[in-house]
């Protein structure tokens, strides 16, 4: 039997995007273009199979094995903390970690700070490393609202372009991290499937320079 | 005794042919109860993987944990004056939690501590068990090797601060070179050669070979003291199997020289994790050296290429107006043939069978096949 290299990608644009990158690299799968409500597509003649997920959820395919490589972005490596390898930056899905408030907030240290947000383990670790006390409310969208509201002082969230913001009247007020998509890998499949990604990792980076020159 | 191996699961294989593969070494057993003072792992919280522990009043009003660990407790045991190495190997239940649930589990650990005037035999002798035991589990497997006085030599002479120092260290764990660049382009440290040696992986001769091209004389002592044992590993048959990966980083404040992992092709985490840890023995007042490792037996369950889809191989009905001895007669030569079989009055629901029979006046009849 072929060792098979599993590929799990992010549904969606950034998911496209990185399928295109893996197609320059060698690593094409003509299947993935027929437009159908299929989830897996393989290229036996190429050794690979290519599984679209939730993006949320490819650490844990990649964690667990199902997958043994996958593209996560930071902000899902940072809040769950899967044991695997974070082998490459692909300077693609660009965005922030930040707080954000209403553009008249005032915040009095004295009080617990209310912080609503969709990325708990993050939020705790920022401000654990503030010495800041904080009340967490754990939200799983449309997370603007909840200073408006008056549900939180503030949120932790991804912030792109900040036109969600500023839609609606918040404004950030302190950046937490940098956010991009990685490329990660289970740390038993890199062992035993070494040379295919090795291969891959290789094509990549050659790519990303072709493209910063 | 007669042992079916057959009946023997995986893991309970292993742990017969793991035990044997010590005692040949002249490790002798380290037996322990269930129970050790919560104190102890308090004073060494961070040698635990985590420090979630189960613990419980006793009669007497001590704090008394269910053991997370147990290598504390036999260095706790392990005498001072004691001439020689001491070798010994556990087979013990530890209590911790899991992952996934976030709920406390019993796992079933396997291991064995090498304690005293620790020599340059005495890791090879740890490793090449190491190797063994992986290769008692499957023949598809890698041990990867790591020197930590070299990666230890190398964040020293970057001159970092502890906190970037635990940020570079999770990243090397990650093998996250971006991340390596980006704090230290931040920071004005120096990542050439921490970037060379977190990229490279591979065979020894291939890792040696780079490692002498960077700039280390200062801890040339490490790096023949890694190529002198990982070499004689891949020439008594473990060629190919043997890596050196730079990422295998335990806590440097207990760990030093010699750690290692274990994986197998087919389980997606480390069954085996191990290391020299010279730093906890002066942490616990010991003067002597130690190295040792673990093996996580809860891992292989998963592991087993099963076809179990059956509960049992036979069936046989009987009924009220059945002699003792016709049934015992019958059951008695179907299980001579190596069949398993289940004597039953009615069917009972949700048991999946081969093979359905009945008890008649005249021998038995077939009444189903499913296999």
């Amino acid at each position: 039997m072929k060792t098979m290299l599993n590929i799990a990608l992010p549904k969606g644009r950034l998911g496209e995007k990185v399928y295109n990158m893996f197609e320059k690299a060698g690593f094409e799968c003509p299947s993935i273009h027929e437009n159908n409500r299929k989830l897996i597509f393989e290229n036996a003649e190429k050794n690979v199979r290519y599984f679209w997920v939730k993006p949320s959820d490819v650490a844990i395919y990649v964690e667990h094995g199902a997958a043994d490589i996958g593209v996560a972005g930071k902000d899902i490596l940072l809040e769950y903390e899967p044991d695997v390898y974070e082998l490459m930056d692909l300077d693609i899905g660009k965005c922030r970690m930040a707080v954000a408030a209403k553009k008249d907030f005032y915040d009095d240290v004295e009080k617990t700070l209310k912080v609503a947000t969709k990325f708990t383990n993050i939020t705790k670790n920022y401000y654990g490393k503030l010495g800041r006390d904080i009340d967490i409310i754990h939200l799983n969208g449309s997370i603007e609202i909840a200073p408006i509201l008056g549900l939180s002082d503030v949120i932790v969230d991804i912030v792109e372009t900040g036109t969600t913001l500023k839609e609606n009247n918040l404004e950030v007020i302190e950046s937490i991290v940098d956010i991009s998509a990685r490329l990660i890998s289970n740390k038993s499949s890199f062992k035993f499937k070494n040379s295919l990604i090795e291969k891959l990792t290789d094509e990549i980076s050659k790519q990303m320079e072709e493209s910063n020159d | 005794m007669n042992i079916n191996n057959k009946i023997l699961k995986n893991e309970e294989r292993a742990i017969f042919e793991l035990r044997e593969l010590y005692q040949k070494y002249g490790y002798s057993q380290f037996k322990m109860s269930k129970f050790e003072e919560y104190d102890l792992y308090v004073r060494n919280k961070n040698f635990l993987v985590s420090d979630n522990i189960i613990t419980f009043t006793d009669t007497n009003g001590k704090l008394m944990a269910l053991k997370p660990d147990v290598t504390l407790s036999i260095i706790k045991n392990s005498k001072e004056n004691d001439k020689g190495v001491k070798k010994v190997y556990y087979n013990e239940n530890v209590y911790r939690i899991s992952n996934g649930t976030k709920s406390y589990k019993e796992i079933m650990q396997v291991g064995l501590e090498c304690i005293g005037d620790i020599d340059t035999y005495n890791i090879f002798e740890v490793l090449k068990l190491a190797a063994d035991s992986l290769n008692i589990i499957s023949d598809e497997f890698v041990l990867d090797i790591s020197h930590l006085g070299i990666i230890s030599y190398v964040i020293e002479r970057m001159s970092v601060s502890a906190e970037d120092e635990s940020e570079l260290i999770k990243c090397i764990s990650e093998k996250n070179i971006d991340g390596i660049v980006k704090i230290c382009k931040e920071k004005g440290y120096s990542s050439d050669i921490l970037e060379k040696l977190v990229q490279t992986y591979g065979t020894p001769s291939e890792v040696l070979k780079t490692l002498k091209e960077l700039d280390l004389d200062m801890c040339c002592e490490y790096i023949s003291e890694l190529s002198e044992i990982v070499t004689y590993l891949e020439n008594i048959g473990y060629g190919g199997k043997i890596k050196i990966d730079f990422s295998v980083i335990n806590d440097m404040h207990y760990y030093n020289g010699f750690v290692f992992k274990g994986f197998i092709n087919g389980i997606s985490t480390g069954v085996l994790s191990g290391g020299q840890y010279d730093k906890l023995m002066s942490k616990m007042d010991k003067n002597s050296k130690a190295i040792g490792f673990a093996v996580y037996l809860d891992l292989l369950e998963r592991f087993e290429k099963s076809d179990k889809r059956f509960d049992v191989d036979i069936v046989l009905l009987y009924d009220e107006n059945a002699e003792l001895s016709a049934l015992n007669d019958a059951i008695s030569m179907l299980t001579s043939n190596g069949k398993s079989v289940m004597a039953q009055k009615c069917m009972p629901d949700k048991i999946k069978y081969k093979q359905l029979l009945k008890l008649q006046e005249r021998g038995v009849e077939i009444i189903e096949n499913n296999a």
